[in-house]
């Protein structure tokens, strides 16, 4: 186990090594390799059906891969998995399904409270902080499916957080959220980077790219060389079309100058 | 209806109103919730097939359902759990299969058979004191079995996925409450029949579902609601001198109409206000 954290090198959080996966015998992930390492912010991209949403299960242990390994923690996924905190995709939810924003938070603490175990006035407490964290605490007791899609998405985080968890992995956060509460989100997420190494996936490449530290192109294989910019050889590699297509037709340039907008917002 | 008192059927008839609505509002909360109304149909209608196999084999049609139900529900739930697309048309085979057994056997079976219908329409008013006990014994076990996994039922019911990485065992859990939603079936049958048991494990949980945004308050409403509609039914049904189990769901799909109806006249008022 990699446990020492007096060495110089950030430690490894996630390994995936040669991963292969697939949905009805058809591939997903073809031969993935990732190494995450401690306080990393890493934002993955790609087309619907690259195999984004796959990645994720198999980090989380909800999908088994046919071939290769995974470790989070230098554990397997199953023991791992109590160090992740899990932000699904900001879909729209059932809106008359009845819980309030408290009680979904709370749902953090049920890994650390096992069957038959109650909440304690300790998870409480954290849930709370959670809440506040994300300024939902103020709203605790509105129903899930009265907030508009930011606060869901802060509650969601909050329920992550509310795990405590060494990682944090977020499914398409922004789907569903417009571009100022998106910007906020992304300032929270940069706050809680100061302690949690965070893996996000999306398919909205400019918003991404000016927030995340590293960046990497997913579709079916993963182009991660723990880079800052997106390169148009990696995007043309995971998209498979010219680049101009995707920037607008502004090739090349597009990440620079969008961070020059970003700046003066 | 005071009158009607002074005859133990109807006291009994009363009493297993109750005890039905105890099961149905915790119950017909998870199944309205989880979306599986289609599921729960499944059950009562392959519970059919073991009424029949009592009826053929001599045995207690009852266990024959309990058995059925059982059964049909965990390979319903597994089916469901496993492969999510063709879910319904696996369940709508169950279903009908379930119902034509149940029926064959029913036709092979000699001599006398008048009971069956009560199974089909409900017998609340022909309900023994044996089975109030075992209908207090069911809602014993459905509350019990609820308030210890309450944090798990909920958390499956919302977020299979978060459950499930937070180690949650999903599919135990999913398996209880399918094997719960098969005994109030069997037991509901016996109020209301089996045509109408889906109306009464939904309807009390769907309307208390449009006025609270609460698991267990709406639980506890849905089963206020079941005791109003079971016994202004059963009053209809002794004054106007109707079928019970047939004024007992219109009397629920009266007041879901209504709380419908009401409900998007009052959305309504409220977006204007807004504009």
């Amino acid at each position: 186990m990699a446990q020492p954290s007096t060495t110089e090198t950030p430690r490894e959080v996630i390994s995936v090594q040669h991963v292969w996966a697939s949905y009805d015998h058809e591939p997903v992930l073809e031969d993935i390799n990732l190494s995450v390492g401690e306080l990393d912010f890493i934002g993955l991209i790609g087309p619907n059906g690259g195999g984004k949403t796959t990645l994720l299960k198999v980090l989380l242990g909800l999908l088994s891969p046919t071939r290769g390994e995974v470790r989070v923690m230098g554990q397997s996924v199953k023991a791992g998995c109590q160090y992740i905190g899990y932000v699904p995709q900001a879909v729209e939810p059932d809106r008359d399904f009845p819980i309030n924003v408290w009680h979904v938070a709370q749902m953090g603490r049920l890994g650390k409270r096992g069957l038959l175990q109650r909440y304690t006035a300790k998870d409480d407490k954290i849930v709370a902080e959670t809440l506040r964290s994300v300024e939902m605490l103020d709203l605790r007791d509105r129903p899930i499916g009265e907030l508009s899609g930011g606060q869901r998405q802060r509650v969601y985080i909050a329920r992550a957080l509310a795990k405590e968890p060494t990682i944090l992995l977020l499914d398409e956060p922004m789907a569903s959220v417009d571009p100022q509460v998106s910007a906020s989100i992304y300032d929270l997420l940069s706050q809680l980077n100061e302690r949690i190494t965070i893996l996000m996936i999306s398919h909205d490449m400019t918003a991404i790219s000016s927030h995340v530290k590293t960046v990497g192109c997913l579709n079916r294989r993963l182009f991660y060389h723990g880079g800052k910019q997106l390169t148009p050889e990696m995007l043309e590699l995971a998209y498979g079309c010219p680049i101009e297509l995707i920037a607008h037709g502004v090739p090349h340039r597009v990440f620079p100058e969008h961070d020059v907008e970003e700046a003066r917002r | 209806m005071i009158e009607a008192l002074q005859y133990e059927f109807m006291r009994n008839a009363l009493m297993a109103g109750m005890l039905v609505s105890v099961a149905c509002g915790i119950i017909g909360t998870f199944v309205v919730i989880n979306r599986i109304v289609f599921l729960s149909g499944g059950i009562a209608h392959a519970a059919y097939g073991g009424i029949g196999l009592g009826y053929f084999f001599k045995f207690d049609p009852v266990l024959g359902a309990i058995i059925f139900s059982l059964a049909s529900a965990l390979g319903m739930g597994i089916v469901h759990r496993k492969t999510r697309q063709r879910a319904d048309t696996i369940i709508g085979v169950m279903w009908a299969i379930g119902m034509a057994l149940g029926i064959i056997f029913v036709d092979l079976t000699k001599g006398y058979k008048a009971d069956l219908m009560s199974y089909l329409f409900g017998s609340i008013l022909a309900v023994p004191s044996s089975d109030l006990l075992i209908m207090l014994a069911l809602d014993i076990v459905i509350v019990l079995l609820v308030m210890l996994f309450y944090k798990e039922l909920l958390a499956v019911s919302f977020d299979e996925a978060f459950a499930a990485v937070s180690g949650v065992p999903v599919d135990a859990i999913y398996l209880m409450l399918v094997s719960m939603i098969a005994l109030t079936v069997v037991m509901m049958m016996r109020v209301v029949g089996l045509i109408m048991v889906i109306a009464l494990l939904t309807m009390p949980a769907a309307i208390s579902g449009m006025l609270i945004r609460d698991m267990k308050k709406m639980m506890v409403l849905a089963i206020i609601l079941g005791i109003l509609f079971t016994t202004t039914g059963l009053w209809l049904s002794y004054s106007l001198n109707l079928t019970s189990g047939a004024t007992i769901i219109l009397v629920s799909g009266a007041a879901y109409l209504v709380t419908m109806v009401v409900k998007s006249l009052l959305r309504r008022a409220q977006a204007e206000a807004k504009s």
